[in-house]
């Protein structure tokens, strides 16, 4: 009955996606509160449900009854009661929910930011751009749409809009938190085990809002820093003649006016850094598995798997496509 | 003017048969139904001011937006059954969501309330009339014509896509091309010129036109409930007027009201809009609560238990709402405390509401329950609204709404708190007083069947949604990929919506049948206790023979007391009585306006002037000379009414 198309479920182990499995102190604050909501509300929740059905079984009149209004004349104390107990109660409860999330919000708040790992984080339609800060002398770098971060560090994302409101949003590491023109944010957060996390854009944001996700992986200390280490390094030099053929293209074509690649004279601002391209997992902000053959794809005409997105098809010759293709694949 | 039944004092100085009151002929009641009736003719369709005419009109228009509405969530249900479905692109995606938000909201929700209170007002508080009918009459005029341009441009391809909030920067000049956003911003000041006009006609009537007797305190929930939120609509309105002003004024003359690189700010959008926005929902939400408070005790056959403390649990929670705005705007940058502040506020809300459910629980448990179709809707709410209310408590707490917020598990929670706390009780109301309004009962075991779909559809519909929010699947996208585990939930949803779907068929179907064959319902059907009740069904166009006066809060139940009626007003006139605000003592005599082609006039110049200003700034200053004209000729005093009124006077 449908033709499902389009999106290829993701061949590697699919990254997690969960507000209830925190993999982190900030999500495992939020889901603790959760949890205790949860029993609260849900209690009150069967209360009321018990005694509607109560009444449901007590006497019934199926014809229209003469109305008793002894309630008139008489004052009803039993029920009197039970209303000003049931709203008592209720007063209670709510004054404990209240207290409970702001101690969440407190201890949210709280995150020790000793030796905290930086990143700026800005959304575009619809994409995102991380900029490492530089750190220790070494200096700093930029990636798209997959953040690496290490187990254990602190992290304080500053977040910007390129265009208009986006919201940043990892849920098994924290709740989410706006990006706003004209207005900067941050968002801190900590990665306890290590995984891959994906996060979504969370605030409407135009035509392609659905396909905006990232992945944040959090690595071990040891495996970040040769991550980042080579994240830093520029593009390696082509190691085919077909591959130096698609570098020369990339330069010479439209591409090099939107994106970057570091060692190349790529030096556009608009559209992802593609220096390591390859060290990523998906293509066109999680909207396809990065392998050659969708790479060729989405270069050819990004519209089909990602319909709005800004980048236009390319009109080179296959030859040419497959050339760049072969190019951006040694972007490890 | 007199209170006894005995005859009008002044009858000597009048012509016997042109007064009505309890011991008038036949001859003054027909004469009186000539003379509150709407004239016959298409013009005079167009010129009718009757507030049952005006109402029925209004009542059927929101449902159909509502109909409406409903097909574009089926499609986006369809769209959402599979991963990566491509059966409606991304854009006209985007277009669905915000046309169904903004209809359901503005063309639908809040309006709908105010229709059939425009009904039932007057009924309920035993006048012969609304307030100010022909403005009444303008206001309806004005909000189809509101709603017809909605979608017509949507139908023409020009529909809005930025949402039902319409966030700035996207739905500003830089990011929304086209004409939709303008169409939307129109749309809103059609629609809450609309609302404003019908709160100030509803107030009026409910404060100066109540039946000699009926002091504030014997008012039924109904007409309390319609107060507080008319009052709430004169706060809440002005706030998205002068949002959606603003935004226009950006995208056509170049302000630059939100845009931060040259001053302005995005953030004030949101606050403006929300502002307007939370309040809204209990637009739609308080007097969703007067119908309930209105059918339990008919159902449980006794008085309401806690009258005044549902009264002031209504008024409570209208001040509350405009406390929590900033609980739609969490994940933007709110300092601290204020956070807390409107956390606080968020989950308090709770308190009115659950008090006046424990009084409906406490009046079902000492009752002896009739249980019929509107009954059985009046009960799923307990179950629907409370969970909505379950998780509104939880999308009050700041550090949960971080997780929560923009997920599906808003779209559960809003539809098990509007659908549940308003969709329900207006479908308990619609079973309730159909009668009244048709003279004809609905079908029981068509109803019984139509609420079990509705109520089974709905939770199978909207109670995954939940699930589908804590496990990260973000509202407003058009598609999602497979692997990501939301594949099931979603398709058990569609499968729900489309329940919903032939459940509103069945009733449409039950209605058609019961307007044709149901069975006649008499004056009172379920012995219920208010004053539209001693109307006979459907109600004349002078609604009630002689005016009725009220000596308790039930005046149908209440054992008889003298007088029962008042008498003295013209038949020949459109002459009602006005009382005092807080006793209802009679007060003034004041003559009505007779029936007038010029509110449709006018509402067409006001379009006219709404549509041309989404094209030129200019249309303001040549659209509005139209309107001056119209309205002019409205008011123009004719020597005939002068002359009726000269009449009517009486010196002291």
């Amino acid at each position: 009955m449908f033709a499902a198309g389009g999106f290829p479920a993701l061949a590697q182990a699919t990254p997690q996606h969960d507000a209830l499995a925190p993999a982190g102190v900030q999500a495992a604050h939020i889901a603790r509160l959760w949890h205790f909501t949860l029993i609260v509300t849900g209690a009150v929740f069967a209360a009321v449900l018990l005694a509607v059905l109560v009444g449901l079984a007590r006497r019934r009149a199926d014809t229209p009854a003469a109305p008793d209004l002894s309630a008139n004349t008489r004052p009803e104390r039993g029920p009197r009661r039970a209303v000003i107990a049931a709203t008592t109660v209720s007063v209670v409860l709510l004054v404990g929910l209240t207290v409970a999330d702001a101690l969440t919000d407190r201890a949210l708040s709280k995150l020790p930011a000793a030796h905290a790992l930086h990143i700026q984080v800005t959304g575009w339609q619809w994409w995102w751009q991380a900029n490492y800060a530089p750190e220790d002398g070494a200096p700093g770098f930029a990636v798209a749409n997959e953040l690496h971060v290490p187990v254990g560090r602190p992290v304080i994302v500053s977040l910007a809009a390129g265009d208009v409101i986006h919201s940043f949003w990892v849920p098994n590491l924290h709740g989410k938190k706006d990006l706003l023109p004209g207005i900067g944010s941050t968002i801190e957060f900590r990665a306890d085990r290590p995984g891959a996390y994906r996060g979504q854009c969370a605030e409407f944001c135009g035509t392609e809002h659905a396909l905006m996700a990232m992945t944040v992986m959090a690595d071990p200390p040891e495996r970040y820093a040769a991550w980042a280490a080579a994240q830093r390094l520029p593009a390696a030099p082509p190691d085919n003649a077909l591959a130096a053929r698609g570098r020369a293209l990339f330069e010479a074509s439209a591409c090099a006016n939107c994106h970057t690649v570091r060692g190349t004279h790529a030096l556009g601002m608009l559209a992802p850094d593609l220096t390591h391209l390859m060290s990523r997992r998906t293509l066109a902000a999680g909207a396809l598995e990065n392998t050659p053959a969708n790479l060729a794809a989405w270069i050819r005409n990004p519209q089909a798997a990602k319909p709005g997105a800004t980048m236009p098809a390319s009109a080179l010759p296959a030859a040419d496509i497959q050339a760049l293709a072969a190019w951006l694949t040694t972007l490890k | 003017m007199t209170m006894a039944h005995t005859g009008p004092e002044f009858s000597s100085s009048r012509d016997e048969h042109r007064v009505d009151g309890p011991t008038a002929t036949d001859t003054t009641r027909r004469l009186l139904a000539r003379t509150w009736d709407d004239p016959p003719g298409i013009v005079g369709m167009l010129a009718a001011v009757n507030h049952k005419t005006i109402a029925r009109r209004f009542v059927v228009t929101t449902f159909a937006f509502f109909a409406l509405a409903g097909m574009l969530a089926l499609t986006m249900r369809l769209q959402l059954a599979r991963p990566g479905l491509h059966l409606v692109g991304p854009d006209l995606y985007d277009t669905l969501f915000t046309m169904h938000g903004t209809t359901m909201m503005f063309l639908f929700g809040v309006p709908v309330m105010q229709a059939v209170a425009i009904y039932l007002i007057p009924l309920m508080v035993g006048a012969r009339s609304i307030a100010f009918p022909r403005m009444n009459a303008y206001a309806y005029w004005v909000f189809l014509f509101g709603g017809l341009t909605l979608y017509v441009a949507f139908v023409l391809g020009a529909g809005p896509r930025a949402g039902w909030f319409s966030y700035v920067p996207l739905a500003g000049p830089d990011y929304a091309a086209g004409k939709g956003t303008d169409i939307w911003a129109q749309m809103i000041t059609f629609t809450e010129l609309a609302s404003l006009l019908e709160a100030i006609v509803l107030i009026t009537t409910i404060l100066k036109m109540r039946a000699p007797g009926m002091s504030l305190n014997r008012m039924p929930l109904f007409a309390w409930a319609t107060l507080v939120t008319q009052f709430m609509v004169i706060f809440a309105m002005p706030a998205v007027m002068l949002a959606s002003t603003a935004l226009i004024l950006d995208r056509l003359v170049g302000t630059q009201f939100f845009n931060p690189s040259l001053g302005g700010d995005v953030l004030l959008w949101q606050h403006l809009f929300w502002f307007f926005g939370h309040p809204e929902v209990y637009l739609i939400f308080i007097p969703a609560l007067g119908f309930i408070s209105s059918i339990l005790p008919t159902f449980a056959r006794r008085p309401i238990f806690g009258y005044t403390a549902i009264v002031l649990a209504l008024i409570a929670t209208a001040f509350l709402a405009f406390g929590l705005w900033v609980h739609h705007m969490f994940a933007t940058s709110v300092p601290q405390l204020g956070k807390s502040f409107f956390t606080a506020a968020s989950v308090m809300i709770a308190l009115p509401s659950g008090l006046q459910i424990y009084c409906w629980i406490a009046t079902l448990l000492t009752g002896r329950l009739n249980l019929k179709t509107p009954l059985l809707f009046v009960l799923a709410f307990f179950f629907i609204l409370v969970l909505g209310g379950m998780t509104g408590v939880m999308l009050g707490s700041v550090s949960l709404d971080l997780q929560l917020h923009d997920t599906y598990f808003v779209v559960a929670h809003l539809h098990y708190v509007l659908i549940g706390g308003a969709v329900f009780p207006l479908s308990a109301a619609v079973h309730y007083w159909f009668p009244k309004v048709t003279g004809r009962m609905l079908d029981e075991r068509l109803g019984r069947w139509q609420f079990w779909l509705f109520f089974i559809g709905f939770n199978v519909a909207f109670f995954p949604m939940h699930w589908l929010g804590l496990h990260g699947m973000p509202r407003r996208v058009w598609t999602y990929p497979a692997g990501m585990g939301w594949s099931a939930m979603n398709l058990i949803s569609t499968v729900g919506a489309w329940t919903i779907a032939a459940s509103v068929l069945l009733f449409v179907f039950n209605v058609w049948r019961s307007l044709r064959h149901g069975p006649s319902a008499g004056p009172n059907p379920w012995g219920a206790g208010t004053l539209e009740w001693a109307a006979p069904s459907p109600p004349p166009p002078h609604n009630f023979d002689a005016l009725p006066v009220v000596h308790g809060r039930d005046p149908l139940w209440d054992p008889p007391t003298h007088p029962a009626h008042v008498s003295g007003l013209a038949a020949d006139a459109r002459e009602v009585l006005l009382t005092t605000v807080l006793d209802a003592r009679p007060d003034l005599r004041s003559l009505f306006p007779m029936p007038s082609i010029w509110p449709f006039v006018s509402a067409v110049a006001t379009t006219v002037l709404f549509i041309g200003s989404i094209f030129t700034p200019w249309a303001v200053v040549w659209g509005s000379v139209p309107v001056v004209i119209a309205l002019t000729a409205w008011f123009w005093p004719t020597r005939r009414h002068h002359a009726q009124a000269m009449a009517l006077e009486r010196k002291p």
